[in-house]
Formats: C-alpha cells, structure tokens, sequence
C-alpha cells in the first residue's frame, strides 16, 4: 500500500528526466503506472464490497501520533479508482496536448505528485497524515495553475487559488487537532466509531466550523467558490484532473468520511444542506451566464460540489446514495467534457461557445463523445447522470428539515444544467460552420482515449445501474453512512415527484437553451453586481494586507534609534512597574541613618556631574561632567574598601575623558534641533526609569537570602590559588575563563578598528 | 569531567588566533576556515551523541568545584544547539569561499568569524550567568566587526542602531546579574536554581522583578516584538554570508538563554511570566509578518521573517507544556536551517542578476530551473508547507498551543503562517516565475563555475536538511522530546553541575 501511494512521488522525481528521453511515448509509458494502480486497487472491490474495512499501518513519527495509516473502504475505493482511472486518462492526454513544450517534464512531475497526493489523501486514516497530503495537492495545484507564469494572470490566479485554500486548510489543522482532542485519537480508524463521544463534546461547534472552512474552501462552495473558474488559467489537462474530477472533490470526500463523527446533528445539515444548495444555484447561474467553454465547465463543476455537499448535509440513506452516485456520475461526465474542451481548443484555437458551431463533421467521434457526456450531465435517461439525479430529487424531497428550500434551489439549478448541457453537446457541433483559427481535425486516440471511456462508461451504468450500484457504491455509500444502509440503483423508478421534476426541469432547460443568445447575454449584464460578491471580498483583504503592513511599518521600524531606544526603556519601565505593583506586596522604605555625611556629598557631586552632562551646550563641558561623574563613583568604591575597582575605574575615566576631548576637539558645536516636548518626554522617561531602577536596587539591599559564594574565593586564594590579590585570583584562576572571553574581545575589537579604519568603500570606489 | 563539552568552543578560539597569524594568506585562511569549522560540526555531533548516552556532561573550568568556578555544561538542549552551530558555521565557511570580497578576507573576515562562532559556542554551553555575559560580549564585538567590514554607507548607518540597542540590552544584562549576585549570592546556573527554589513564595516577587530585566535583555538579543528594531536596521547590510550567518544562528543565542533562564532558573512565577513571554511571542510573530509583507527587497523581507519566526519559538517556552518545548526547540532547528538556506539563495540570486530588488529581478524559473526547486524548498518549509521541517514544527506548537487552550496565541500562530506564504510567494512571483525585466544584464559569472559550486552546496544541503527534517523527524523529535523533559525536570542538570541532589 506504501508503495501504491508513494509510486506516484517516484515517478513523479524521474519525470523531468525522463520526458525528453522518451518522446512521443512518454504519455502512454507514464500512464501505465496509474493503469496499474487502477488494477491493483480493484482487485480489492471484492473485499471490500463484502463490508470489510483494510488497514495497512506504518510508523512514521510515532511520538507525534503521526504515522502513515491507509484505510481501505467503500469511499476511499471509490475514490482511489477515480484518481487512478482517469488519471490514467490525463497522462496519455497530456502526452499528445504538451508534446513538445518546454515544460513538459516539469508538468510530468507536478501531476504526478498531485496524483501520489491525492491518493495520500483519500487513503489515510491519520489525521495529520492526511492533512500532509491535503497540503500537497494545494502546492500541486499552484505550481499547475501558474503553469503558463510570464503571464500575469495565471500567477495571480494561481496565488489566489492556494491562498484561499491554504487559509482553509489552516483552520482545517485546527479543526483536526481539536477532533484528535475530542474524540482522542489521530487516527479516522478510530474516530469514525466515537461519533458519539465529539458530537457531545464541548469543542464540537469550533472543531466542525474549523474543518467545514476547510473543506468549504478546498471543494470551492460559496462564498469561497470564485478561486476555481479562476484555476481554469491551468493547461486543460490540469482542469479536466484537479479542478473537476478530484482535488475539488478533497473537500467532499473529507465531509462525507466524517459524515459518521460529525455529522447527524442540526448545525451540520443546516450548513452543509444550505451552503451546499446556495453553491449549486450560484454554479448553474454563472455556468449559463458565461460563454467561455472551460469558464462553463468550471462552473458547473461548482454546481456538482454544491450538490455533493447538500447531499451530504441532508444525510438520510436516500441522499447518501444519491451522493456516491452523483459523484461517480459527474467524475466520468466532467472529466470526459474537459478533455473533449481540450480538443476543441487544440483544434480550432478557440475558447468561446459563441464562436462555436457546426464542428460535427470534422470531428464526428469527439462530437459524439461529447453529446453522450452532455446527456448525463443534463441527466437524461438512460445516462448514469440521469440515476444520480431522480435520487438526488427523492433525497431532497425527503429531506427531515429545510427540505422546500433546497428542492426549490435543485429544480431551478437543474433547469438551468439542461442548458448548460445543451450549449456544451450540441452548440459547438451542430448548426452553420463558424470559422476557426486553425482546421479542424479529428483529434488523435491519445486524446480522444479518455473521454470515449468517460463517456461510455457513463452511458453503461445508466443502462446497467446495479453493475457500479452493486459493489463500489454500496460499500461507498456504507462507509459514508457509518452503518448498513440500503442501496438501490435502478433507471426507471416509476412515475413519482421526482421524474415529473426532471420532465419539467428539462423542458425548461431546452426553452432557455432555445433563448440562449438572449438569456445569456441578459444574464451576462448582471456582472454589474459582482462587486458585491466574496472575489471583491478577497481582493480586499489582499490590499489591507499590504497597507495594514505598510502603515505598521512605518509606525514600528520608523529609522530614529531615539525612538527604538525609548520604546525599549518604556516597555521595560511598564513591565517591571506592572511586576512590582502586582508582584511585591511592600514597598521597601530604605534606613538611611546609617549612611556617613561623606557619602552624601560624593553623591551630590555625581548627581550634580550628571545633571550639568545632560542640560550643557557644550561638549566638553559635557565629556568634563561625565568624568567628574566617573571620578564620584570611583571614589564610592574606594569607601566601600574596593580600592583597585576604584584604582581602575579613575584609569579608565581619565583615558575616556582624554580620548573623548581628542576627538570632540574636532568636531563643530552642537546644533539643538529637539523641541522642548520631546525633551521633556525623554527626561521623564529617563528619570523614570532611573528612579525605578534604583527601587529595585533598594529591595534587593533589603534582602540577601543566601551568603555570597566569595566568601569562598576569600578563604581559598591563599591557599588554594597562591595569590594573596583575592581579585587576581578570581581573574586569573576562579574565573579565568572570563578573562579569556575579555581577552578575545579585546582582539576583536581591534581588528575590527582597523578594518573600519582602512577598508573604507569610499577610498575603495576612488 | 567531560573534555568533550570544552571542544566546540576551543576550535574555533584556536582557528581565530590560527587565522590572525596567517593574516597576510587569504587561501591558508580560507581553508582554516572549512576545516576548522568542519572539525567543529565533527565535536558538536560528537557532543550530542555523548549528552545523549549520559544525560549532562559538565567540565569544571580550572578544576575549581561549581559553584565557586565556571562550569560548561551540555544538556540535549545545549548540545543541539551547539550542533546548529556547526552546521551554520561550515555552511557559512563554504559559502565564503566564493562569495567574500577579496579585500575583506585581508581585513580579517576569518578571524572575526571564527570568533563569532566561538562566543555562540560559550554561550550554549556555559553554566554560569556572569561568563554568559562575556561571550556575549565576545558575540557583540564580532558581530559588529563583520557588520561593518566593507565600509559601506549602509553598513554603518545600520551597524550604530545594532550596537547601540545591543549594548542597551548587555547593559541590562549586567545590572541584572548584579542584582541577582546579590540576593542569592551566586553566579553559577544550578546553584542559582537550588537557591531560588528555597525562596519563600511571598518573598519571590523580587525575583520576578529581576526576571523581566533578563526578559528584555534578552528579548532584545532575540529581536522579540517591540526591542527588535536593531534586526532590521542591519540584517540586510553585511555579507549574505554573514547575513546567513546572524540570521540563521545569532538571534537564537537570544532565543536560547531565554528558554536557559525561563526553565532552569525563573520558574517561580509561571503564570505571570510566562504570559508575558506568550504575548512577546505573538506580537513578535505578527509584527515580523508585518514588516516583511511591507517589503521588497530580497534580504529585508527575509530579515522581517527572521523576527516573526523568532515568535514561534518564543510561544513553544510560553506555552510551557513538555510538547510546546520540543516545538520550540524543534522551530529553532528548523529555522536555523531555513532561514540561513533563504539567505544565501538571496545571495546567489544577486551574484547571478546584481540585485536583491523584487522589481529588477524576474526569470530565474526559466533560466535557472534547480535553483528554483531550491528556493521553493526552503521558501514553502518556512511557511509551514508540508512535509517539509516547518510544518513538523509548526504543527508540534499548535497542536502543544490547542491543547493548553491557547485560542488566541494558535489563532495568530496560524495567520502569520499564511502571511509568511504570501510573502514567500510574493518572493517567488517576483524572482523566479515573472519574466525577467527587458534591461535585465547577466551579470557575467567570469566563466568561474566551479566557484558557483560554493554557493550551491550549502544551499542544497540546507535543502536536504529541511526535507529530512520534515519526512524522517523521528529522531530529532526523541532528542526535543528528552531535551524538553530535561527542561522542565531541573534536578538531572542541577545534580550533574553541583553532584549533589536537590
């Protein structure tokens, strides 16, 4: 199983070395190994149609919960034979539709990868695991739509695409962890059966809302649909495998898998059934409202999510087997249309239906292949599309709540399919000859391989609805359900509600197809509105991203180290402020008797020395202050019987104070650009802080917990370190190590001097 | 005693004085510099593998018995560390070798470097707080002499800001080592635990106190949000070399002691101060992301990241749950790697077009299809894609953050992930997929491939680092995870240094 995942990812790294070296036939050759996959993965239909759920478990990081755990049922089957399936189909497809570009390899690598993903995806059982491969198929799909990237705005479409998935998929990590939380595991092996136990827990409402805007954003439904139609920037290939058939289903199938953890409750129809049915009119609306053919695929793609979800949301058995069938239905048709689009556009060189007509006689087989595709997306019988639908129309019709509102919103999506349908199946074939770019040809059998199969296989299981119905859905449709359910396929379910709904909806269909010049461009003038739609809404917070950051830029990093400086010493004040008044019961109140009127005077002179340093014009009067100031503390240190600190501190006072006259001396005055304000914030800020610090200082002279260690140094530099210098010893032997650093810092220093000295880039331009 | 603890500090003190008398011999200089510092990723490892077997190795300096001497000390989280600092340093060593001006070499580029590393390495290892401080200070002064070295305008303009906040920050270091020494009368790390432990509780609030001078002092060393003006004053300034360097390395010196202090030594007051640290961290994660998505100059963007990347880490020592800390520690491996990796591809961008500007810059997908693969490696990793190293990373924090109930912090941890995408991608946009300007010049690589050679091979290990990090973590996660437990229970440092249990 391991390698069944990981095979793609292989290939996937020889691709880019391969493609140049095999061809023309590097499309059949790459696809042998999803026709393999497609094999091997349906020898196991037998098992697991008889109810059996296969594990396959190894370790990845086991500390972390993560391992690569692969569960094989009914849905995830399912799902695996579609990738596979028409993978396969994408890969000879892609052979023929890029030969001879550049990039090919580079494509090669990127669908394959997607492929490896998305069966990563769909198989795993491990929360994290699967959320890798979720994220994978978002980077895939990126580096795909941006395939043509010197253009503009296949880049923007690309980033707008993975931004509103990425964003998903970061609340969906969230919404996972907090299900591991909930429902106290990792693994879906698990979960599925503890549905119970996270529907009552606390985190229940945040957990589905994180994961929902994930599979929400994946599975484009409204209001996040507007980043697919814009994905349509891919080349078809790309369209016709990520964004039709399988990455947009990610956000499906993870619903549906979770249908029997999360879902059952009212919160979960509620936002599944509406937003799903709000996506699916919206779909069907902007497919008939747009003439470019992968613009109207695309859309009608966000019809069938919309659907999907709806169904899911609704839940009962009925809509659960709609939803397995609705899926396998719109994967052969949706696939079989983009690739037959594909065509189109390689033969003629044109994109748009307007342009479109009377192509049948240059391309009979394609036209063919196309018209049956049609007739199941329409849902007309005897296509498998036309199954799928009646029982989408029963679910619905039973819905246990919200049931009017969402049968009003399929009848009048559905209406609006029929002329989707029909401007796709017979608009481009049918009627007067329009010219084209380029002379139409019969397209080649690596083309054409895929949507004859798609389609065919369609139109097979509408004939023969127990051949899928049997085993692959009934297992799906089980392991969506989380327990046994009844599935019954069949084509004629009798005269009911539903078929009298598929006869009116067709009916209308044809009429508004009939008007289609009219309705089209009628509806077309609606765009007017669309600001006021969440693509906008994305564009907006794309622009606040770069002003919020500009302003707070310019506010934070503002280029004055005064202001750096200040905000250190403010937030720190506010910080040990904050800690003291919350933190330190008793201010301490300092005994000062005991202090000799000597020390006070010395005092007095620093404070002074400081008060002269920071108020005088003059520099040096300013660099004599400091060394008055440096001379009072030297002179502390001597009272408190530190002679040589107070020894070195006067050397190092009078070298500074020399030094700095040396260099001041060359200088011009001072020039006072500071407004008064500003220097009254500064000194109070500085007294403040000043103040503050020597609080503390009086609380720790409050204190001595414990005796200092020097007393040890005291007792032991005779004996132990043979100087009678306690402060030597502790230099050159207790804390030796210290004295090194020092030294070394001492070299760095100058060298750096000299390098700053002589390596000036000025002279070096010179 | 384990000699092995002294090794990571005594080669590249060695190498330094070793380069200064070969000052006037820029190749026996160069290849000090690969040797010595490929000698140092040997030790380090070495010392992971010893701290592994035995827990703690402790060196008593001088043979003087902690605490009254100094003491190095190499627990897990020392020894990755010191690890990190090795893979940094060869790498910076090999990138060197092509991409140094020569006359820079003349004014002691090795020397500085080789001393920089030195003082990183004290840093990690020393368990003494006022010895900290002059490797710090060993840090600084190198730092500011590779900063400066080239003597451009822009250097120097940056390199005042960078010293002078960073001298603030020592500043506060020493006053409060000073007002440590003297409540608890001692300077050694275990000794200290040991005694602020016996602090009464009603009586700990001066601790606090003298902790939130540490906090600041080293949250300005980490440029955590809002002391972090100095990083991108000057990040952008030097070498990329050097950039990698300080970028991937030197603010995790930072990031390092404040996890050291917040664990071992000032764990009397979680609940307050480790709630200030959270809300560092996540103003540090937004106000970095911030900064970077007002950008559009190669390195500054990448110097911002460097600041919100920093809050992560910050976050895993906030939250303060055994998980969180192996995030944190886990975040700083990878973004030692990531982030030194996106330096130097910055810097080969510029060798190749002759300029870090997004607008002049454009192409390189077309042109230069590796180079790419490795960009986006290191690019997507950054932003938490997986399977790369900083989704492993990111996840551990969110999932330690989610568990401790901290909506707030994950919120925000989740959202700078996505402004750290666009910004990448808007890298990518720019550089690698836009078409290249019209006037664009190839700057002529002087027929030189082989020296290209120099710019690709860290690089693509970085790359490798990252992948293997994000697919094959398990081991890294056992040493974070014994290394976080290490953390949090004190006694197996504290019985190592002092020999006696608390």
């Amino acid at each position: 199983m391991l390698l069944a995942v990981l095979s793609g990812f292989i290939l996937a790294f020889l691709a880019p070395w391969l493609t140049p070296r095999l061809g023309r036939a590097v499309g059949w050759l790459f696809g042998l190994l999803p026709a393999a996959l497609f094999v091997w993965f349906a020898s196991f239909i037998p098992v697991v149609a008889s109810g059996e759920t296969l594990l396959f478990s190894y370790p990845w990081v086991p500390g972390l919960d993560i391992n690569l755990t692969f569960l094989l049922d009914g849905l995830s089957l399912l799902f695996a034979l579609l990738i596979s399936g028409i993978g396969t189909f994408i890969v000879i497809y892609a052979g023929y539709y890029l030969h001879g570009e550049a990039y090919q390899g580079r494509f090669y690598l990127l669908i394959l990868a997607f492929m490896a993903s998305m069966l990563g995806l769909v198989l795993s059982s491990n929360l994290v695991a699967l959320f890798v491969f979720w994220e994978l198929t978002s980077i895939t799909s990126y580096l795909l739509i941006g395939y043509h990237h010197e253009e503009g705005k296949a880049r923007a479409s690309a980033l707008q695409g993975l931004f509103v998935t990425v964003a998903g998929g970061l609340a969906l990590l969230a919404g996972l962890v907090l299900l591991a939380v909930a429902g106290g595991s990792y693994e879906l092996s698990e979960l599925l059966t503890s549905g119970d136990v996270v529907r009552e827990h606390a985190l229940y409402l945040p957990l589905l809302l994180l994961i929902l805007l994930g599979t929400f954003t994946k599975s484009a439904q409204f209001p996040f649909h507007f980043w697919l139609p814009n994905a349509m920037a891919a080349p078809t290939p790309v369209s016709a495998y990520l964004h039709s058939a399988t990455m947009v289903k990610a956000g499906v199938y993870l619903m549906a898998r979770l249908n029997p953890t999360l879902g059952g409750t009212e919160t979960w129809l509620l936002l599944l059934g509406l937003i799903g049915a709000t996506t699916m009119l919206i779909g069907s609306y902007m497919a008939l409202r747009s003439t470019g053919v992968k613009q109207v695929l695309a859309y009608s793609t966000v019809m069938a999510l919309g659907t999907l979800t709806m169904l899911i949301g609704v839940g009962t058995e009925k809509a659960i087997t709609a939803a397995v069938a609705f899926l396998l239905a719109h994967s052969l048709y949706k696939g079989a249309l983009f690739m037959i689009a594909g065509i189109i556009d390689h033969e003629t060189g044109i994109k748009d239906f307007r342009e479109l007509g009377g192509l049948r006689s240059a391309m009979p087989l394609t036209a063919l292949f196309a018209g049956i595709a049609a007739l199941s997306l329409a849902g007309i019988a005897p296509l498998f599309g036309f199954v799928a639908k009646e029982l989408m129309f029963e679910a619905v019709l039973e819905a246990p709540a919200i049931g009017t509102v969402i049968t009003l919103f399929a009848v009048a999506s559905a209406m609006m399919v029929v002329a989707i349908a029909a401007v796709i199946g017979l608009r481009p074939w049918f009627g007067p000859r329009l010219p084209t770019k380029k002379t139409p040809h019969e397209a080649p059998p690596s083309l054409l391989a895929g949507p004859a199969v798609l389609a065919t296989l369609g139109l097979l299981f509408g004939l023969l609805p127990m051949l899928p119905g049997q085993h692959l859905l009934s297992a799906a449709a089980l392991a969506v359900a989380g327990e046994p359910i009844e599935v019954y396929l069949s084509l004629w379910h009798g005269f009911n509600l539903p078929l009298l709904l598929s006869a009116t909806s067709l009916a209308v269909g044809l009429l508004l197809y009939w008007q289609w010049s009219r309705v089209q461009p009628a509806l077309a003038r609606l765009a007017a509105w669309d600001h006021l739609g969440p693509e906008r809404g994305y564009e907006k917070v794309m622009a606040s991203i770069v002003s919020i950051s500009d302003s707070h830029t310019r506010l934070v990093q503002n280029g004055y180290l005064r202001y750096y400086i200040l905000t250190i010493i403010s937030t720190l004040l506010l910080l040990l402020a904050w800690t003291i008044l919350t933190r330190y019961p008793v201010l301490p109140s300092p005994d000062l008797s005991g202090i000799a009127p000597h020390t006070f005077t010395i005092l007095a002179i620093t404070a002074l020395a400081a008060l002269y340093a920071v108020t005088t014009r003059s520099r040096l009067g300013a660099v004599a202050a400091l060394g008055a100031l440096g001379f009072g503390v030297a002179l502390i240190y001597v009272l408190f019987s530190a002679a040589d600190v107070g020894i070195t501190q006067v050397l190092v006072e009078t070298i500074t104070v020399i030094m700095l006259v040396l260099v001041l001396f060359r200088l011009p005055g001072f020039l006072d650009f500071t407004l008064s304000g500003s220097r009254l914030r500064d000194g109070f800020i500085a007294v403040l802080f000043g103040g503050t610090i020597t609080l503390i200082l009086l609380m720790t002279t409050e204190v001595q917990f414990f005796p200092p260690i020097s007393e040890y140094f005291i007792e032991n530099s005779g004996p132990l370190g043979h100087g009678r210098n306690i402060v030597n010893v502790i230099l050159v032997d207790f804390r030796a190590i210290d004295t090194l650093g020092e030294i070394f810092v001492l070299a760095l220093a100058a060298i750096g001097v000299y390098a700053m000295l002589k390596l000036r880039a000025e002279d070096r331009k010179s | 005693m384990s000699h092995v603890v002294a090794l990571p500090v005594l080669i590249p003190l060695l190498a330094g004085s070793i380069s200064l008398i070969f000052w006037r011999s820029h190749s026996a200089q160069r290849w000090i510099g690969v040797i010595a510092n490929a000698a140092l990723l040997v030790a380090s490892l070495w010392l992971l593998r010893e701290t592994w077997v035995h827990g703690h190795l402790v060196m008593h300096m001088g043979n003087w018995p902690a605490p009254f001497g100094i003491v190095l000390v190499s627990d897990l989280l020392a020894a990755i560390m010191i690890v990190l600092t090795g893979i940094t340093g060869l790498a910076t060593a090999l990138f060197s070798l092509s991409s140094i001006p020569r006359e820079q070499e003349r004014f002691g580029y090795y020397p500085l470097l080789h001393l920089l590393l030195a003082g990183v390495a004290g840093a990690f290892l020393t368990g003494d707080i006022f010895n900290l401080y002059v490797w710090f200070e060993v840090m600084l002064v190198a730092s500011f002499a590779l900063l400066i070295l080239g003597g451009e305008r822009a250097q120097m303009e940056g390199a005042i800001k960078y010293v002078t906040l960073n001298l603030l920050s020592s500043a506060l270091f020493l006053t409060a080592i000073g007002l440590l020494y003297g409540v608890a009368g001692t300077l050694n790390m275990a000794d200290l635990a040991v005694k602020l432990a016996e602090v009464p509780p009603e009586q700990s609030g001066l601790l606090t106190v003298i902790a939130m001078l540490f906090m600041i002092a080293f949250g300005i060393k980490a440029a955590a949000f809002p002391l972090f003006f100095w990083l991108p004053a000057s990040y952008h300034t030097p070498q990329v070399a050097v950039s990698a360097l300080f970028a991937g390395l030197l603010t995790k010196v930072g990031v390092y002691s404040l996890f050291r202090f917040f664990t071992l030594i000032f764990d009397q007051d979680v609940a307050f101060t480790h709630e200030i640290l959270l809300w560092m961290a996540v103003l540090t994660m937004l106000s970095g992301v911030l900064g970077a998505a007002a950008q559009y100059e190669f390195r500054r963007i990448l110097s911002f990241h460097s600041i919100s990347q920093i809050g992560y880490m910050i976050l895993g020592l906030a939250l303060f749950t055994p998980l969180a800390l192996v995030g944190g520690i886990i975040y700083i491996v990878h973004h030692s790697i990531v982030k030194a990796s996106l330096f130097q591809i910055s810097g080969l961008v510029y060798r190749l077009r002759g300029t870090y500007e997004l607008k002049g810059l454009g192409g390189l997908f077309r042109s230069h299809p590796w180079l790419s693969i490795l960009f986006l490696i290191a690019a997507l990793s950054l932003a938490g894609m997986p399977p790369l190293s900083g989704f492993m990373a990111k996840f551990i924090i969110v999932r330690a953050g989610l568990e401790a109930g901290a909506w707030v912090a994950v919120f925000f941890a989740l959202l700078v992930g996505l402004l750290t995408l666009y910004s990448m991608l808007k890298i990518w946009n720019e550089v690698f997929w836009k078409a290249g300007p019209e006037t664009q010049h190839e700057v002529p690589t002087r027929g030189q491939s082989p020296r290209l050679t120099y710019y690709y091979l860290p690089i693509a290990l970085f790359a490798v680092m990252t992948i293997l990090l994000g697919v094959a973590i398990q081991p890294i996660y056992e040493i974070a995870e014994r290394s976080a437990s290490q953390l949090l229970d004190t006694r197996g440092y504290i019985e190592a240094v002092l020999g006696v249990q608390p």
